[in-house]
């Protein structure tokens, strides 16, 4: 188990105005592996996964992709190497069918064949595949981002909030999706204030507080550590 | 009509045998002009939601860089069209980085930089090169009928680009990216890239348009070709049509244009108040234009 991460980051800031959002993150995630993002509201989870995705670019610090430097690259550079993400607030092309919107990163992203009704199976919108983007719920609005993001045979998959409002049946769909995408090899960064559905997929997660990384470890050992306690009950 | 080579023979068809049983060959030719600019105009507008003000700027430069090629150089007529053409396009990436701006600030910004090419080809110290105020002469490569094939050529061309925009791999990127450029981006979309060429292509309809359009006058004053009425009937014209689709943006040129040789030529006072009217209830009623009411029928229009 000594092989070399798949994604690093080295001291990464990102300041917004005067206000410093992320605080000198550094971590790693290695492929296959799942980590969980947790963290009170405006703790800098999103911000995390834009700077990474290319989304926003980080003011300070280094990201590598394989060994390789990625903070200065335009987004569709970054999505061809690999790294994709779904949206807290649903980002889909919204005057497209469903299935357009899977064909347009099939399409773009050159990243080898799909299978785009395997992928619209996977993320439960089959029997939508003709409907307008737009008309879809919330719910599965971000799971068409994430078929999008699927659709580019991504190595590094960024999850932000999929879970918000779903029952358990569902959550646990998605539970499932995750952990076989892993099982595939993928990376996963899943942002979710769910512990429980955490808990389900992975024991390692990174806790966030005020832009600053306060632990990595299991859940378990998070929920008994003070600072986490402290960020999480004094916001 | 939901073929591209069917529009384009139609287009072709049309203006190849009006001239022989309607005498107005000069109005034919300008809806001609018209009918080019509302679809390059459409080519960035309708793709991409960038809505150039400046339009006009484009024709200017290429009617004027056609007329200097003539004077200066005396190649064929058609190589300084194409001169002109590129002049355009040249023009379009001297303001690339136009496109960072975003909703008013491009439309403001692209209006002044075609009001600054303006006044340095009209001013008068440059008199002996553009001809300043004083305009343009070069009527001695007058040719109404060559001109004329020219313009449907050009008219033809840009046709030919909106379908290629509406049906194409490279249309479907301009499609994701307009709706969501971020997540166009994430698909793989290199969306400043597609951005430029659609805006270097719309440029250089207009310059082309400018050239065959100074052909055809051969005697004109800078305002003939850098008037803001140009971009505001581009843009009307383009609108009433249907922005996005290859026809609406001709059809809404023909028919205003047709309204406003009838009309605005010979009563003029009506004409204004009428076209006030129409493009009130255009906004009102019609906001994504004539070809929204096929679309929402679920008709496939090209
Ligand atoms: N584009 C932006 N411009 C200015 N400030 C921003 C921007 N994006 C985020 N912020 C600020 O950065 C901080 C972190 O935001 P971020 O969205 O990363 O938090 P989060 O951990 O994802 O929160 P939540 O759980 O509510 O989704 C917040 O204070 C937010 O207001
Ligand atoms: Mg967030």
């Amino acid at each position: 188990m000594s092989s070399e991460p798949l994604l690093r980051l080295e001291g990464v800031s990102k300041r917004f105005g005067g206000l410093t959002v992320l605080d000198r993150q550094s971590f790693s995630v290695s492929a296959g592996e799942i980590v969980g993002l947790v963290g009170p509201n405006g703790s800098g989870k999103t911000t995390t996964i834009n700077v990474i995705s290319g989304v926003h670019q980080a003011d300070a610090g280094r990201i590598l992709f394989e060994g390789r430097e990625i903070q200065r690259l335009k987004l569709f550079r970054i999505a061809r190497l690999g790294i994709n993400r779904s949206f807290q607030v649903p980002k889909c092309f919204r005057a497209m069918r469903v299935r357009e919107n899977i064909e347009v990163a099939a399409t773009f992203a050159g990243r080898g064949a799909v299978d785009i009704d395997e992928i619209l199976a996977g993320i439960g919108l089959a029997d939508q595949a003709d409907a307008i983007a737009g008309a879809l719920t919330v719910n599965q609005q971000k799971m068409l981002d994430l078929g999008r993001a699927l659709a580019t045979n991504p190595r590094l998959l960024l999850i932000d909030e999929i879970g918000a409002g779903l029952n358990p049946a569902e959550l646990g769909g998605i539970a499932e999706l995750l952990k076989s995408l892993a099982a595939r090899g993928i990376a996963l960064i899943v942002v979710e204030h769910l512990l429980d559905f955490l808990n389900r997929i992975t024991d390692r997660v990174i806790v966030l507080g005020a832009g600053r990384m306060l632990f990595e470890g299991s859940l378990k050992a998070a929920s008994q550590d003070p600072d986490v306690v402290a960020a999480f009950i004094g916001g | 009509m939901r073929y591209p080579a069917a529009v384009l023979a139609i287009l072709a068809a049309m203006f190849l045998v009006l001239p022989h049983v309607y005498g107005n060959q000069s109005v034919l030719f300008t809806m001609m002009t018209f009918m080019a600019l509302a679809q390059g105009l459409n080519l960035l507008y309708g793709f991409t939601g960038y809505l150039p003000f400046g339009y006009v700027g484009f024709f200017g430069t290429g009617a004027y860089a056609t007329s200097l090629l003539v004077t200066f150089t005396g190649m064929p007529v058609l190589v300084c069209v194409l001169g002109g053409g590129l002049a355009a396009v040249v023009v379009g990436l001297i303001l690339g980085p136009l496109l960072r701006l975003s909703g008013a600030y491009f439309s403001i910004a692209n209006l002044a930089a075609s009001q600054i090419i303006y006044y340095v080809v009209a001013n008068e110290a440059l008199k002996h090169v553009t001809g300043g105020p004083y305009g343009v002469k070069i009527e001695q490569v007058y040719a109404p009928t060559a001109s004329y094939a020219t313009m449907l050529a050009v008219l033809l061309l840009a046709t030919g680009l909106a379908a290629y925009f509406r049906r194409s791999r490279f249309g479907l990127g301009l499609r994701a990216m307009h709706q969501d450029p971020i997540s166009a981006g994430l698909a793989g979309v290199d969306i400043v890239r597609e951005r430029l060429i659609v805006w270097l292509a719309s440029a250089g309809i207009a310059g082309l348009a400018g050239g065959a359009y100074a052909w055809n006058l051969s005697v004109f004053y800078p305002d003939a070709v850098f008037t803001l009425q140009i971009s505001v009937f581009a843009i009307v014209f383009a609108l009433f049509g249907g922005v996005g689709t290859v026809i609406g943006p001709l059809l809404g040129a023909a028919l205003l244009y047709a309204f406003y040789a009838v009309i605005g030529v010979s009563a003029p006072q009506y004409f204004e108040l009428l076209y006030g009217l129409l493009i009130v209830l255009l906004v009102l009623f019609l906001p994504n234009g004539l070809m929204s009411l096929l679309i929402r029928r679920n008709v496939d229009v090209l």
